[in-house]
């Protein structure tokens, strides 16, 4: 799985650090999301999907291989 | 469970939708939309859209590649217009039938209108792109309402260079929504922005000229937009045997009172949330995907209960407005961080002995994080906040 993320169009809600705080993050100043691991181990696709749905701006983009 | 229809092509239809997939259901999904548009993202309606900040190409929940991969059978352009329980078929403005297994009712809300002459509403990319081309320098807006989307609009018309008035009919904005400190707090970056805000102010029509005042007198506008709330579609559901009373009314796994194999999703649905043991109808955006999410999960049997703690945010001029949980009705706000006055703070919300919910304006998203998983795990007020103090 290869993720990306558009961060202009973060509205840094956070809900995708809530739900997997292994790949996502959180800039400090403004709360724009961070990508921490663009090619996540598979425990974690499952919440890395729920992630890029549950996201208010479809600023989450995946790729499954 | 072969066939699923879900009437509603918005946010928490795509995620019910995007859901069922995902768990592996492999049979029909029906999806409805009484818009033209494929999926389209809401909340940037009233700020980047109008703002001109971006085309209406951006707005897409989706890439048309990722819905043909969903494999729907989708319905767009068409309205639900009657439930048919008995023959578990739902039928659409277009004289066409949908029939059904299970339902998922994502239909959400239209605006609230004035008597009088049309004026503009805000709530799909045709209103927004509409109202867009009115604004600019040497043009007066008036917008009835300082709820979030009248307060959003105002602050962009002001940035486009538009004279605006805000006309509240409570002497407080937002005061039922967030507590009137805040409220107070929040609307005084109107005034400092240009905008003429005049509450305790009820307006009783539009008229071709502007708006009339109940005292009056007229105020006159080149455009008015009115923001005043919305009303939940359900009338399609009238007859049906379901219950309706402001929203569809569902349980706490957000299935419909009185049916079987029907849930309800988003800003139409009116559940009992167990976390706050109180039943609620959230027009929020993350709610929205989240309830879509859990209705088609339970559709196919979960039996999960819906327990979110609500999130929203609101950009205003230069504030980042952000909110988890239940702040209607609360007993107390206190200030917890920050100061009021220069709107930089973290506001928290006390009903009853519990942590009910926390706002922030212009603060780091960590110090409102932690507060909602606080809320998320029903904390006692007097521990959260001897915690956040220590």
């Amino acid at each position: 799985m290869h993720v990306e993320v558009d961060v202009p169009k973060c509205v840094a809600s956070g809900q995708c650090v809530l739900l997997a705080p292994d790949v996502f993050d959180q800039r400090d100043e403004d709360g724009l999301v961070v990508l921490l691991d663009d090619n996540p181990a598979p425990e974690l696709h499952d919440s890395v999907r729920e992630s890029a749905t549950v996201c208010p701006a479809a600023a989450i983009r995946l790729t499954e291989s | 469970m072969d066939r699923i229809v879900i009437v509603g092509a918005s946010s928490a239809g795509l995620a019910a939708a995007e859901t069922l997939r995902r768990e592996g259901y492999a049979g029909t999904i029906t999806l409805v939309g009484d818009e033209p548009h494929p999926p389209y993202d809401r909340p940037p309606l009233s700020k980047e859209i109008l703002s001109g900040a971006w085309t209406s190409d951006r707005l897409a929940l989706r890439t048309s590649a990722d819905l043909d991969a969903l494999g729907l059978d989708t319905r767009y352009g068409r309205r639900a217009v009657r439930l048919d329980l008995h023959a578990r078929s739902v039928h659409l403005s277009d004289g066409s039938e949908a029939g059904f297994d299970g339902l998922i009712v994502a239909t959400g809300v239209r605006p609230r209108h004035l008597p009088g002459e049309r004026a503009h509403v805000l709530r799909t990319v045709d209103d927004a792109l509409a109202l867009k081309d009115r604004i600019g320098p040497d043009r007066h807006l008036v917008v009835v309402g300082a709820g979030f989307l009248g307060a959003e609009a105002a602050a962009v018309a002001r940035g486009l260079g538009a004279r605006v008035t805000l006309l509240e009919p409570a002497p407080v904005p937002l005061a039922h929504a967030v507590g009137e400190t805040v409220g107070q707090a929040l609307s005084r970056a109107h005034l400092d922005h240009g905008v003429d805000l005049r509450t305790g102010t009820a307006v009783s029509e539009v008229t071709a000229q502007g708006v009339r005042l109940s005292d009056g007198s007229v105020v006159e506008a080149d455009d008015v937009l009115v923001a005043i709330g919305s009303h939940p579609n359900t009338e399609w559901l009238e007859g049906s045997g379901l219950t309706v009373d402001n929203g569809l009314v569902c349980d706490e796994y957000s299935a419909a009172v009185g049916a079987t194999g029907v849930y309800g999703a988003g800003d139409v649905a009116s559940w009992h949330n167990p976390l706050f043991d109180t039943r609620m109808r959230i027009e929020h955006r993350t709610n929205a995907t989240e309830q879509g999410m859990t209705a088609a999960r339970n559709l196919l049997g979960a039996g999960r209960p819906f327990t979110p703690v609500p999130y929203f945010w609101s950009d205003q001029y230069d504030m980042k407005i952000r909110a988890f949980g239940y702040l209607r009705g609360h007993d107390e706000v206190r200030i917890v961080q920050g100061d009021l006055a220069e709107r930089t703070f973290l506001a928290v919300y006390r009903t009853g002995d519990r942590l009910s919910g926390a706002l922030s304006v212009g603060m780091p998203p960590k110090a409102i994080n932690t507060w909602r998983q606080s809320i998320a795990v029903g904390a006692q007020w007097a521990d959260a906040v001897s915690t956040a103090a220590a």
